[in-house]
């Protein structure tokens, strides 16, 4: 399964290898770490993020060893989203009700809109959306486009979808 | 040395593209065993011509002078049946409709035994099979590389150039004209209407531009690719069609932003044949600009396999169309 970790590191040298160390032995695959190093918590600490790839049973584990080594484990959480699209809608979005349109992606459960960007350049032109939809994984990706779609037909919207999607 | 003797059929842009570049490519011609002598130039107006050959610089003249090639009153057909030949190259204009001409002059060429290599997409869109029998049945040759993407080779360079290969899908920018409209909407932030006349004014956009930009055309082509690569047997009928006429110069910004570009994209697999504009990422093999076509063969072996290049103008289209000649006579 893939987990976000949030961790906060001392601002000395050498933290962020001590962080990284315990995960090969866990067999962790690391997939991204962000590291806000301009930025700095309340304890004076640096916040890092990583996405694991683990075993659910070596969570535990990785966090008390990294406790160990004095590295503040400030979350954990099983990463809900992996899949991510762009969408441009074109059409009335607005007076369609663009609210209905999110609406009926976010009550789905498994996917959600996590931006729109809007652009009305007129009562009687054509708008233009960008929608990013979050999605569990590539079906529920899939799911959300297909609900996407029908509801855009039913609102004579035309849908841009992304070149490597089954359209 | 072996002498082809071929007509022209259609003597508007194309044809007179194809007269320039055998004039052009007489000593290549030549050179590799092959000599080409236009017996018959057919316009809409008339004919000219001459069992030893008609003189094709005469002909563009008078067709750039007086409007018509035509001396004689004989249409295609009768040219066809009429006048001794081994080639018909077939390039009236495009109807989707009935055909046109273009579907009347093939099947009479193949009834008298003729090859036939067009660049006339209408009847293969609408009789690709009946077409294909024909010329089995007669023992014709049939090519048409030059109805897909202009100078661009697609169909042979399936066919032939990857055979072997299991063709899994091929998408691309199959419409010269909406490249532009897309590319130059994005550029100037400008609207569609102001950019298609622009591109109407140059020469690009027809006066009456939807076939081109609600996606018919690029429909068409696929619908070629679909039967003759695919081996499928599919009419425009079966092709799911959105043109690029809504398209706002806000979107194609947001996409932009983004890092993607808008285009017009054709796709077709034993599946599914599809036009609808699509978010294409910045600098992806599909990203190309202003009026150039490409497609992207994805194939079994070779992975995929991306040609770009000029989809129109008549110099362009004779390129292919000679390609085509080459390929059927050269080694015969």
């Amino acid at each position: 399964m893939r987990v976000s970790m949030d961790i906060e590191l001392k601002d000395v040298p050498g933290q962020m290898l001590l962080a990284l160390q315990p995960l090969p032995e866990f067999k962790a695959n690391l997939i991204t770490v962000l590291h806000h190093h301009q930025k700095r918590t309340p304890r004076k600490t640096v916040p890092v993020q990583l996405v694991l790839e683990v075993k659910p049973e070596t969570i535990g584990a990785i966090k008390a060893k990294l406790e160990e080594s004095g590295i503040r484990v400030v979350r954990v959480g099983e990463q809900r989203f992996r899949e991510s699209i762009n969408v441009i809608l074109i059409g009335h979005v607005v007076h369609s009700g663009i609210q209905d349109t999110i609406d009926e992606i976010d009550k789905t459960g498994f996917a959600e809109v996590v931006e729109l960007s809007l652009s009305m350049p007129g009562i009687n032109l054509l708008s233009s959306a960008l929608i990013r939809i979050d999605a569990e994984g590539k079906e529920d990706l899939q799911k959300a486009l297909d609900i996407l779609k029908t509801v855009s037909a039913k609102k004579d919207l035309l849908m841009v979808l992304p070149i490597d999607i089954h359209a | 040395m072996k002498t082809v003797r071929c007509s022209i059929l259609g003597f508007g842009a194309v044809g007179q593209g194809v007269a320039e570049v055998l004039l052009m490519k007489k000593e290549y011609m030549k050179s590799i065993g092959l000599e080409i002598l236009v017996v018959a130039v057919v316009d809409s107006k008339g004919a000219a011509v001459n069992p030893d050959g008609v003189d094709l610089a005469d002909c563009l003249s008078r067709k750039r002078t007086k409007g018509t090639v035509g001396v004689e009153k004989l249409t295609a057909v009768e040219v066809i049946k009429s006048v001794d030949h081994e080639l018909v190259i077939e390039t009236t204009p495009t109807n989707i409709v009935t055909g046109g001409a273009g579907l009347q002059n093939m099947l009479a060429a193949f009834e008298t035994g003729k090859d036939v290599i067009t660049s006339n997409k209408g009847p293969l869109t609408l009789k690709y099979k009946e077409l294909m029998e024909a010329a089995k049945n007669s023992g014709s040759k049939f090519r048409f590389e030059a109805t897909v993407g202009g100078s661009m080779p697609v169909i042979n360079l399936a066919n032939e150039v990857l055979a072997g290969n299991r063709i899994k899908s091929i998408k691309g920018i199959l419409n010269g004209t909406c490249n532009y409209i897309l590319t130059r909407m994005l550029e100037e932030r400008a609207s569609y209407k102001d950019i298609l006349a622009e591109a109407k004014e140059l020469g690009i956009a027809e006066s009456d531009p939807a076939y081109d930009v609600d996606g018919i055309d690029t429909a068409c082509k696929l619908v070629i690719l679909a039967n003759a690569i695919f081996g499928l047997n599919v009419t425009y009928r079966d092709v799911e069609v959105t043109g690029i006429t809504k398209i706002t110069p806000d979107a194609l910004e947001m996409a932009y932003e983004r890092g993607h570009v808008i285009k017009l994209i054709g796709e077709v697999s034993r599946e599914r044949i599809h036009v609808a504009p699509r978010l294409v990422p910045i600098n992806h093999p599909l990203d190309v600009r202003g009026t150039l076509n490409v497609a992207s063969i994805d194939t079994e072996l070779a992975g995929e396999i991306t040609v770009t290049g000029k989809g129109a103008g008549p110099i362009e289209t004779a390129s292919a169309i000679l390609s085509d000649l080459v390929a059927i006579y050269a080694n015969q």
